[in-house]
């Protein structure tokens, strides 16, 4: 029999609804192969196991009696350490979480179990979102498949490698900046940041509530679009999601995996391209732009010229809303508590554990959102991000009366080497340079391989309006359908 | 602290008050405001949460619609603008009983805002001007255990009981209130009952203050006439109508003595205590802390549809002022006599007292004379005396029936009072009937006569008021249960005398 952890994920659902595999076998061979190479990779913090057999079992089971299975019954997921599962531990990351087990589900969780999918794990992450590289994990770095010395992005490194790595054919992300694009770029992987709003954020653990977006990972945008399928939609949990139907985007990278874009307009962010970005990327996303006019596509150039703007926004806005978000790690409730020994007051445990549970780069964003907004600096500080914000999503909607879509690369160097940029926050922040402002415009944006620079995977950004998520799925599947998917070398 | 405070007559008279009152009103909704656990009052600790109202990592609020409906119509009640766009906000700070170390509360967007109610004190109408009304969401409820005195300091554990966090609270502002002069504590008083009735009016909140539902801040301040405002004091923990009377004047008192000594008045938190009637400083705010307020990034604005806005608005009930000018019109009653009805919190008693039978006069008389002196003794409200207006309406029923004379009808409501049962019950449980079994009734009047031959004699020869002591003797032997007016005549019958 092939290697099942070679199949995609529609793949894997035909075998399982037609009986040539079972649920369980499936799963074993994700499990086996995540023993096998895991140690070397750290995709995972948490392996469930059990839970992942049982699910699978009940797949099965299900099959046998006659009942009508979901499009990805059988076929395993790893889901970010950002999303609560009940009674599986959830870290974010971070030691401050150590040892919790939430009493609930994300309603994306929720989602993936009703759909019959079978959670394999709990992947890496930077702490609480917050980096670029999985290296701000506090359980160590994940390592990019591609060349285990390298970053695979962040930061949602874990449940990118897992897919590069073959341990995991689907995963979710979340995207606050580009934690699901990002990662996918460098590890040769699809992710797709779904519109804000279309995915539910309940039980995902906020770093920035007006960015967060959970998303789809995969490595074909097909697989994308059905994992995107099962798990978007209004959730009334959820205040910020939006009241609607998902948009076909299952239909539209069908439509895309044709290879006809005639009639489709895109436009290359201008800002985007040129300076800042390695030549190796810059070469393959040219390369790319080729391929879509040779697919059929219009291709002008667009100007948006208020995204240089929005690096520094994002570091407002985002740090404001998670000095916030992360006040409740106080040691009081849940997790870590340090220094309760009866003799400290309460302030001081609260202090000692929020000193021993955060990372550097979490407390350095807690800091600066403590700042900005501090009576007196708020309106220089985070009142003026917010009206970047908005002359962003006028770049947006003016853009889109010109274009369906917009292009770019998706990050604008491939995967560097662990340990280069950590002493300089700002070089880390470059990472993201080309993905923010589509979180702050709150549209949809997915990356998907389009070529290698020096051996290494690079990535294009398609960024469509908001609730128009099928559009980029077809552009990407486009391109897929004609520059093919990319395989690692064997680890 | 040992410092003689000045007299009230001469503070008044030297210093201009101002005042101020921040209310928190506790909604009647039937879930919290963000998630769906119940709100009723009581439970064992920590069982009416969820993952949301214990901010539980990855939890979401979602605003409850009745809560701002609620919101919207004391807004209304209060003739408030309702904001036709506007947003909640994050109150920032750490403290064990709030769970995310944030509040949701509002901030510059307020749901209601410029609104007035208008209140009366000794006749005259005082407008006090309604700067905002806003919703937010409570804390929950921090116990200190081990310390001497409850409070943080000292004690070896602290623990918190969630079942109060997230429940739907609204919290009324008014403008600054001068002018009030000698009167100002009676108008922050006047001020807060009539809220009350208002807000209970609109049947959203059952405004008890002693279970918290209903919470009152006063802020008060001193300046000399012609100079500006003084700095003001917040006093917190004003846990009853009387309280927020004590705690305006107690403050006043204070206030004046410090200014008077050459001092200068800090800006404070202070706490109101029952017990002695004054206040001591809480935390300073000069080292308040920075809530940091920025728009709640978890919820989307509210925009109230301003068709539902009106239509709330056309549905809102009478309100009390209006209310009471009908009841005053029905009973028939003076300005003054209404004022002591007032006065006496007897308005709903009476209302309900008429409303299960009795005439608006026996009502009256019931709960301004004995009920009233029966309550101001114990010190309480007289709604919480022991008697409720059915009682009272029956026990005034067996009055009219003739069962019961006036001087029977108290001994009965001492019964009620003491929780013996229904009027009827005690009646019967104690033998208290009018005796009006005539038979034995003569008996006893001829054993007066043969006993009291003089007194006889002269009642015969023409003094009919002599009669009295025959009366008196009756009585005394029927132990009060006979109807004074049937022995006196029939004494008089015996006797051969016209009445």
């Amino acid at each position: 029999m092939t290697d099942l952890t070679r199949m995609t994920a529609s793949e894997l659902a035909g075998l399982v609804a037609a009986g040539d595999a079972s649920a369980v076998e499936v799963t074993q061979a994700h499990l086996d192969r995540i023993a096998a190479v895991d140690g070397r990779i750290n995709a995972f913090l948490h392996v469930d196991t059990d839970g992942a057999l049982a699910a699978a079992r009940a797949v099965d089971e299900r099959r046998a009696a006659g009942d009508g299975l979901g499009p990805l019954a059988g076929v395993p997921v790893a889901v970010k350490d950002v999303l609560t599962t009940r009674g599986v531990p959830t870290t974010v990351g971070s030691r401050i979480l150590e040892g919790w087990r939430p009493p609930y589900d994300a309603t994306i969780v929720e989602r993936l179990r009703a759909a019959g999918t079978v959670m394999l794990g709990k992947t890496n992450m930077d702490e609480f979102a917050m980096g670029s590289s999985t290296e701000y994990s506090a359980y160590g770095p994940t390592r990019n498949p591609w060349d285990t010395d390298r970053i695979p992005g962040g930061s949602g490194g874990g449940s990118a490698a897992a897919l590069a790595a073959y341990e995991a054919p689907l995963s979710i992300g979340s995207d606050t900046g580009g934690s699901i694009r990002q990662p996918g770029a460098v590890t040769g992987t699809v992710g797709a940041k779904p519109t804000y709003g279309g995915t539910s954020r309940y039980g995902l653990v906020a770093f920035s509530s007006s960015l967060d977006t959970p998303g789809p990972c995969a490595r074909t945008v097909l697989d994308a679009a059905l994992l995107h399928q099962v798990i978007g939609g209004h959730d009334p949990r959820d205040s910020t999601s939006i009241p609607a139907p998902v948009p076909d985007v299952v239909a539209a990278a069908r439509l895309g995996a044709s290879g006809d874009l005639t009639g489709v307009k895109l436009g290359v962010v201008k800002e985007f391209t040129g300076e800042g970005a390695e030549p190796g990327v810059t070469a393959a996303f040219r390369e790319a732009v080729d391929t879509l006019t040779k697919l059929g596509a219009e291709i002008v150039e667009v100007s948006c010229p208020h995204f240089r703007y929005a690096l520094p926004a994002y570091y407002l806005i985002a740090p404001s809303e998670c000095s916030s978000n992360l006040a409740r790690f106080d040691g009081v409730r849940f997790g870590l508590r340090v220094g309760d020994d009866g003799n400290r007051s309460l302030e001081e445990v609260m202090s000692l554990t929020r000193e021993a549970g955060f990372g550097p780069e979490v407390k350095r964003r807690i800091m600066i959102g403590t700042y900005a907004l501090s009576s007196g600096y708020y309106d220089a500080y985070y009142g003026q991000a917010q009206k970047v914000r908005t002359l962003i999503t006028r770049d947006f909607t003016a853009a889109f009366t010109q274009v369906d879509a917009l292009i770019s690369p998706t990050t604008p160097f491939v995967a560097f080497p662990l340990g280069a940029r950590t002493s300089d926050p700002y070089q880390m922040y470059l990472a993201d340079l080309y993905t923010i402002p589509t979180n702050l415009y709150g549209g949809p944006g997915i990356s998907v391989p389009c070529g290698l620079s020096e051996g290494l995977p690079v990535g294009l950004q398609v960024m469509a309006p908001t609730m128009a998520d099928d559009r980029m799925y077809r552009v990407a599947a486009a391109l897929e359908s004609a520059v093919g998917t990319f395989t690692p070398p064997a680890l | 602290m040992t410092t003689t405070l000045p007299a009230y007559d001469d503070v008044v008279a030297r210093y201009e008050p101002v005042i101020g009152l921040e209310t928190h009103v506790e909604l009647g909704t039937n879930t919290k405001m963000f998630c769906g656990c119940p709100t009723d009052f009581g439970g064992e600790p920590n069982t009416r949460v969820c993952p949301v109202c214990l901010g539980l990592p990855g939890s979401l609020p979602v605003a409850n619609k009745a809560a701002i409906e609620a919101t919207i119509r004391i807004g209304l009640a209060l003739n408030c603008s309702i904001a036709e766009w506007c947003r909640f906000a994050r109150k920032n700070y750490f403290y064990p009983d709030m769970p995310k170390n944030f509040q949701i509360s509002q901030y510059d967007e307020p749901l209601c805002v410029d609104g007035y109610l208008d209140v009366e004190v000794n006749g005259e109408t005082v407008r006090i001007g309604i700067e905002r009304v806003h919703l937010e969401e409570d804390t929950g409820k921090t116990l200190h255990v081990g310390g001497a005195t409850g409070r943080i300091h000292g004690a070896t554990e602290s623990l918190v009981d969630y079942n109060r966090a997230g429940i739907p609270l609204v919290e009324i502002v008014t403008r600054p209130i001068p002018g009030t002069a000698a009167l100002a504590p009676e108008v922050a008083r006047a001020y807060v009952t009539e809220l009350r009735d208002v807000i209970r009016s609109l049947g959203v909140s059952d405004v008890r203050m002693e279970e918290g539902s209903l919470r009152c801040d006063v802020n008060t301040s001193l300046n000399r006439p012609g100079e500006e405002w003084g700095t003001r004091t917040e006093t917190k923990n004003v846990n009853s109508l009387r309280s927020v009377e004590r705690a305006v004047r107690s403050e006043m008192l204070r206030q004046a003595s410090v200014l008077d000594a050459g001092g200068r008045i800090t800006q404070e938190t202070r706490h109101f205590h029952e017990d002695t009637g004054d206040t001591t400083p809480g935390r300073s705010k000069e080292t308040a802390t920075d809530y940091r307020y920025f728009p709640e990034p978890d919820l989307v604005p509210l925009a109230p549809d301003v068709a539902w806005v009106t239509e709330l608005k056309a549905a809102l009930p009478e309100l009390p002022r209006l209310h009471r000018r009908r009841l005053q019109r029905e009973w028939g009653l003076s300005d003054l006599d209404m004022q002591s009805v007032l006065n006496a919190g007897a308005v709903e008693l009476i209302e309900a007292t008429v409303a299960a039978g009795a005439t608006p006069a026996a009502a009256r008389k019931w709960w301004l004379g004995e009920l009233s002196r029966r309550a101001n003794e114990a010190g309480i409200e007289l709604a919480d005396v022991g008697a409720t207006p059915s009682q009272v309406a029956e026990l005034q029923g067996l009055v009219d029936a003739g069962k019961l004379n006036d001087k029977l009808a108290r001994v009965v409501l001492e019964g009620v009072v003491a929780g013996e049962g229904s009027p009827t019950e005690i009646m019967a449980n104690r033998n208290l009937e009018v005796v009006s079994d005539t038979g034995a009734l003569t008996a006893a009047v001829d054993e007066a006569i043969a006993a009291n031959p003089d007194v006889a004699d002269k009642v015969r020869s023409g003094k009919v008021a002599a009669a009295g002591a025959l009366v008196g003797a009756v009585m005394k032997t029927t132990r009060g249960q006979a109807d004074a007016k049937t022995v006196r005549e029939l004494i008089l019958e015996r006797l051969g005398v016209k009445g």
